[in-house]
């Protein structure tokens, strides 16, 4: 998961803040850093010690069901897409926030979570109010050796969220051509991928064009983060979405936004350069490229 | 002539299997993963199979050795990987639909890809050791710079690949450079040999 980067106003207006933050809990997992802070009643996952720019997820103690980050809120956007998903998958935990909030709107929906380090799943539990129901699968894997294997068992998805990329490294054997194909075979007919990535680096343009060449089309929503919204099948327009959006006022609204909030970022604009190179799993110098400002 | 075709021998030896190891984990990611134990599974496969080349490569030495025999100890190393630049995702493929340990997994898949070409690479070094030494007062100083060449060469293909090569060329491109390469330059030894045996 990725926090917005105003490069260095964010880091001027929040650094006094930091030295505020109080570290709740530490501890070094089998992939990075594990932090936890708390500041003013807010609680977040950090993989770095530099943690105004490098916040996995937040919640606010006193309302833990609030979705603090916007993106979180693009993310949900998916749903103007497939409004009532029977099973959804989402790939990188994080404090678990996207998880539970879909769970306590559609209690009816099948919810499998892949992450990759098992102490990320612990503090989610313990630090971020993640209670998987009884529909909340967890496993702990890889992405992409959990899409291949649910291939092959024959499953298939409404909606998949990716969300594996933290503030700065990007796994690169997910973005590839191949992988999306893979999540596009994984998904149903005219169901949904959303992606967290990232907006303003090298890597933009063959991310852009990678999404294109197998799902066509996208939505792309840029503030900040980037979501791409992509459908295997036609996209709906958007006036269908902005309809579709209406009935998720009142659940969004427990989670602490507007469901209009950014229907006006939906765009299927080309703001990328077309002639970027495909990333493929024999061509993906993706954390390279994402680097290169 | 024929002491920097030695060096030279085991100076792209050590770039080639670093390059190969490195190019290795993109292989083995999409099927499991890119966790730290999918590197450690090819790491040490990688070192299983070195340590077993300098045996045989010692051992080898033995028997009427030469610089043309090192010469097609390379070009051996070059002409195993061709399988693993051709029948790599196939292989993957079928082994991951089999074994859903990933660490089980990635060490099979790993000595099944890169065991034999890096038992053929490890023969390198102990082999143009005994070319080199011709007494044993100077054999230290002689096995010294050798193995400063060949893991200079080493540190030399771990960079160029992991900062440059990938950025440009696809994988396959990149091995079928190096095993190109490897040919050239075992053919060359193969040349330089033919007048002059020690």
């Amino acid at each position: 998961m990725i926090m917005r980067l105003w490069p260095l106003l964010a880091f001027v207006l929040i650094s006094p803040t930091v030295q505020a933050m109080q570290l709740v809990h530490s501890e070094r997992s089998l992939y990075r850093q594990v932090l936890i802070y708390e500041d003013q009643g807010t609680r977040c996952l950090c993989f770095t010690r530099n943690c105004a720019i490098g916040r996995q997820s937040c919640i606010e103690l006193a309302q833990p069901q609030k979705l603090v980050f916007g993106y979180t809120h693009m993310m949900l956007g998916s749903l103007y897409l497939t409004p009532r998903p029977e099973n959804v998958l989402i790939i990188g935990l994080g404090g678990g926030s996207l998880p539970q909030a879909l769970s306590g709107m559609l209690p009816r929906t099948v919810i499998d979570v892949v992450e990759i380090d098992p102490a990320v799943v612990k503090v989610a539990r313990q630090y971020f109010h993640f209670s998987p129901g009884p529909r909340t699968r967890v496993f702990e894997e890889d992405g992409r050796t959990y899409v291949k294997r649910a291939l092959r068992q024959g499953r298939s998805y409404d909606l998949i969220m990716l969300d594996a990329y933290d503030h700065e490294y990007i796994p690169e054997h997910l973005l590839t051509r191949e992988f999306l194909q893979e999540v596009r075979q994984l998904l149903k007919p005219g169901g949904v991928v959303a992606a967290n990535t990232f907006s303003s680096s090298r890597l933009y343009d063959n991310e852009s064009v990678t999404y294109r060449a197998v799902f066509g089309t996208f939505y792309n929503l840029r503030y900040g983060n980037r979501i791409i919204l992509a459908r295997n099948g036609p996209l709906p327009s958007l006036d269908s979405i902005r309809q579709a959006s209406t009935s998720f006022a009142a659940p969004f609204a427990t989670l602490g936004f507007a469901a209009d909030e950014f229907l006006a970022l939906f765009t299927t604009a080309v703001d990328w350069n077309e002639k970027a190179r495909v990333l493929t799993d024999q061509y993906s110098p993706a954390n390279l490229l994402n680097s290169a400002r | 002539m024929y002491r920097v075709m030695l060096y030279l021998v085991a100076g792209w030896s050590g770039c080639f299997v670093m390059a190969v190891e490195l190019l290795g984990g993109r292989l083995l990611a999409p099927y499991f993963g890119s966790s730290i134990y999918v590197w450690g599974a090819i790491i040490a496969i990688f070192m299983l199979a070195l340590s077993l080349g300098y045996l045989i490569g010692g051992r080898w030495s033995l028997s009427s050795p030469g610089l043309r025999r090192l010469g097609g100890i390379l070009m051996t190393a070059a002409l195993t990987t061709v399988p693993l630049v051709l029948g790599a995702d196939a292989a993957l493929d079928w082994l991951s639909g089999r074994v859903s340990d990933p660490r089980m997994g990635s060490l099979l898949g790993s000595a099944m890809l890169f065991f034999v070409p890096t038992v053929v690479s490890g023969m390198v070094s102990p082999y143009a050791v005994r070319l080199l030494v011709a007494d044993r007062h100077n054999s230290g100083d002689n096995a010294g710079k050798l193995y400063f060449v060949s893991t200079f060469g080493s540190a030399a293909g771990t960079l160029l690949t992991s900062f440059y090569l990938v950025l440009y060329f696809e994988v396959n491109q990149i091995l079928w450079s190096m095993i190109g390469i490897s040919l050239l330059i075992g053919a060359a030894a193969l040349l330089v040999g033919t007048d002059k045996e020690s």
